[in-house]
């Protein structure tokens, strides 16, 4: 059944799948008259370099961390939520009406009113989706699609009719009250060199924990252990009693739930106000992040980081060497997505073959290193050469 | 509302229906052989920047249009080798091309017109004019049809003209060829077709680059004809929108220019009216905006005619051993 140790699986393939786009994405700068690893030490340095490089790495960190989880979430249901985008803009404005209407006195409580408040409308968000595709059957990747677009043309609504100023023109709400503001970098971890401007906050926090949250339910609890029945095989998990609407519903409200809950890093943390188009792209890096994480939490957190350091690195890149525009870390991202994705199988089908092949040679060199064999030895060496095919 | 606002409504929806009609075509073709598309967002937008920086480089609207094409044909092979040779998801396939568009574009347009991420500004022939049919000064004065013909149905590039002749095209070429039932079995069950001696693979592929070449005169029209060069992100969600009319109209052609002129319609309509006043309610252009999406979730949910996609759609095929 295994034909690869389950290292290569987990760390080698997504290793090589990556080195791989890293590769491509260097010959696209070297296409367009630049090299490729004084891009790669901007990057590193504009990354990482300093308190302020690492201060919006992290904070870039956190939000990739939220849509990648809920993106693996839903992936271990077998379901691709490509909606992340729009229930990450509708977890904003349930911080923006949590953080606006109700006078909170610390902002610890506020964060959790946030945290809740984020979820459910990234949930309630993900909720019509989910149970159109357990109930009716549509596509949920059509549906979410759909609902990224009907999630952008809400929020301009409500941000020019409804939440607007009055007397302003831009299409944004009032700015949070002070209370709310929430602990930057600066207060906790100034001794690291933050300045006050980092906009580092202790969503990071919240992010790690929401990690620790995934890995339990998934691998920890009885529901996640029905999510991924469910996902390996849906006959199989019906059969063992698991309820198929329930499983999609669940898991695509938890997915949801963590997608929204990104807004309390943007919204509450860095910009105090809703904006339009407060997630930016987040809600798709997430798939890229999932994909190369094996929707695996650990996995996130470090592709989460690595697209965190995208980011940062890539702005600076812009700033240092003006041919390269911002766009190449959208290139980049597809790059991943396509290679850690798409192309999952062209770097898998090598690699079977050459663990498959390896562990022949090793039968083989065993059985002749053995002149002569006893008849016990023979026999115990066979049903295993046959579990190998 | 009088007949002149009427008719300039008309025609800007046919303006704006022309993108989706090849787009959803495009996906028409790729997803009855079973091969999901959402990429095809991204198709388009490549072919927007290859042929705006061609036919500026060239000075060619047509040179332009061969680039869009070829640029787009890249990225359905690149589909194709994806999600037919290597089995993968084809929806991640699409989402990875719909990127890889986004940023090569403004990439290659920096690079090479240093313009922030745009082409600069086609004029004379490198655009595709209006063309004027026969007698269309002619018979402008008489009424009702006179401006009807000189207004609406006169007056577009050429390419207006072959996406409109293009939905008879695929209508014949899917029903009334053996190419276009041996495509449909495909993509209903492409085991059978395997056992009739027919490749599945060559099948696919021949559905794909269609599909590519489709989405390449979209993308042309886009930045040669409906506009004049390339900007950012210009294909601005239409790739998704066909995408929507594509499942509006059940995967059938003549269905899908009907959608794709509603989606048109609402598209010119929001365009013109910031918000439409009905009565003491307003309904506000977001809501225009975000029609087509409502729908398509409405007719996905079946509860208004229930839309069915090609049963293999979406599962690479192995053949049995």
């Amino acid at each position: 059944m295994d034909k690869m140790p389950k290292w290569a699986d987990v760390i080698l393939i997504p290793l090589i799948s990556v080195i791989l786009a890293l590769l491509v994405s260097g010959l696209v700068v070297i296409f367009i008259g630049e090299s490729p690893i004084e891009a790669m030490q901007i990057m590193i340095r504009g990354a990482f370099g300093n308190a302020y490089g690492w201060g919006y790495t992290l904070f870039y960190t956190t939000n990739f961390i939220f849509t990648g989880l809920a993106v693996a979430v839903a992936f271990h249901a077998k379901m691709f939520n490509i909606g992340g985008e729009g229930q990450a803009a509708l977890g904003g404005l349930g911080v923006a009406i949590i953080c606006l209407t109700i006078p909170w006195p610390h902002w610890s409580v506020a964060l959790l009113a946030a945290v809740i408040g984020s979820a459910v409308f990234g949930a309630a968000w993900a909720a019509i989706p989910a149970y159109l595709q357990a109930k009716r059957g549509s596509h949920i990747v059509i549906t979410t699609i759909m609902f990224n677009f009907i999630a952008s043309a809400l929020l301009v609504y409500l941000l020019v009719n409804v939440f607007r100023v009055p007397g302003s023109m831009a299409p944004e709400t009032a700015r949070f009250p002070e209370a709310v503001h929430l602990p930057n970098a600066s207060q906790f971890a100034g001794f690291l060199g933050f300045r006050p401007s980092t906009p580092l906050n202790v969503s990071f926090f919240v992010a790690i924990l929401a990690c620790v949250f995934v890995w339990l339910l998934i691998w920890r609890t009885r529901l996640g252990y029905e999510i991924r029945a469910f996902g390996h095989s849906e006959t199989a998990a019906v059969y063992a009693g698991i309820h198929p609407v329930k499983i999609v519903m669940v898991s695509m409200l938890i997915s949801g739930g963590l997608a929204g809950m990104m807004a309390i890093n943007g919204v509450m943390g860095e910009a105090e106000r809703l904006v339009i188009d407060n997630v930016q792209g987040a809600g798709f890096v997430g798939i890229a992040v999932a994909l190369m994480g094996r929707s695996h939490p650990v996995g996130v957190f470090l592709a989460a980081l690595l697209f965190g350091a995208l980011y940062q690195g890539g702005a600076e890149l812009e700033f240092e060497m003006p041919a390269v525009s911002r766009e190449m870390i959208v290139v980049i991202q597809a790059l991943v997505i396509l290679f850690t994705g798409a192309l999952d199988n062209m770097v898998r089908m090598p690699m079977e073959a050459f663990f498959l092949a390896r562990h022949r040679r090793q039968e083989a060199a065993a059985a002749a290193a053995a002149p002569n064999p006893k008849p016990d030895a023979a026999h115990t060496g066979a049903p295993a050469a046959q579990r190998e095919e | 509302m009088d007949f002149l606002t009427i008719l300039q409504i008309l025609d800007s929806t046919v303006r704006l229906a022309t993108p989706l009609l090849l787009a959803c075509l495009a996906g028409l073709f790729s997803e009855r052989s079973g091969i999901f598309d959402i990429g095809l967002e991204g198709k388009m937008l490549a072919a927007a920047f290859a042929s705006a920086a061609i036919a500026f480089v060239t000075g060619s609207a047509w040179a332009g249009l061969a680039a869009g094409i070829g640029a787009s044909m890249i990225l359905a092979l690149l589909h194709g080798v994806a999600s037919i040779t290597f089995r993968g998801n084809q929806l991640i396939s699409g989402v990875a091309i719909n990127f890889l568009a986004a940023g090569l574009s403004v990439v290659i347009a920096q690079t090479a017109f240093r313009q922030g991420g745009r082409t600069p500004a086609l004029t004379g022939d490198a655009r595709f004019t209006e063309i004027t049919l026969p007698f269309a000064d002619a018979v402008a004065d008489v009424p009702v049809i006179g401006p009807i013909y000189a207004n609406l149905i006169s007056g577009h590039s050429i390419l207006v003209y072959v996406a409109l002749l293009i939905v008879p095209l695929t209508w014949w070429v899917l029903f009334r060829t053996r190419f276009g039932l041996r495509l449909r079995a495909v993509g209903e069950n492409p085991a059978a077709v395997d056992t009739a001696g027919i490749s599945v693979v060559g099948l696919r592929y021949a559905a794909v680059l269609i599909c590519g070449v489709l989405c390449g005169i979209a993308g042309a029209y886009l930045a040669t004809s409906l506009s004049a060069g390339f900007v950012k992100d210009m294909s601005a969600g239409r790739g998704f929108i066909a995408l929507a009319a594509l499942i509006f109209s059940k995967w059938r052609p003549w269905y899908a220019l009907m959608a794709c002129l509603l989606f048109g319609l609402l598209d010119a309509v929001g365009n013109r009216y910031q918000n439409i006043q009905l009565g003491d309610f307003v309904i506000p252009v977001q809501f225009m905006q975000a029609l087509p999406y409502i729908l398509t979730v409405i007719i996905l949910a079946g509860f208004v005619g229930r839309a069915i996609p090609p049963r293999a759609g979406g599962e690479p095929y192995v053949k049995e051993r």
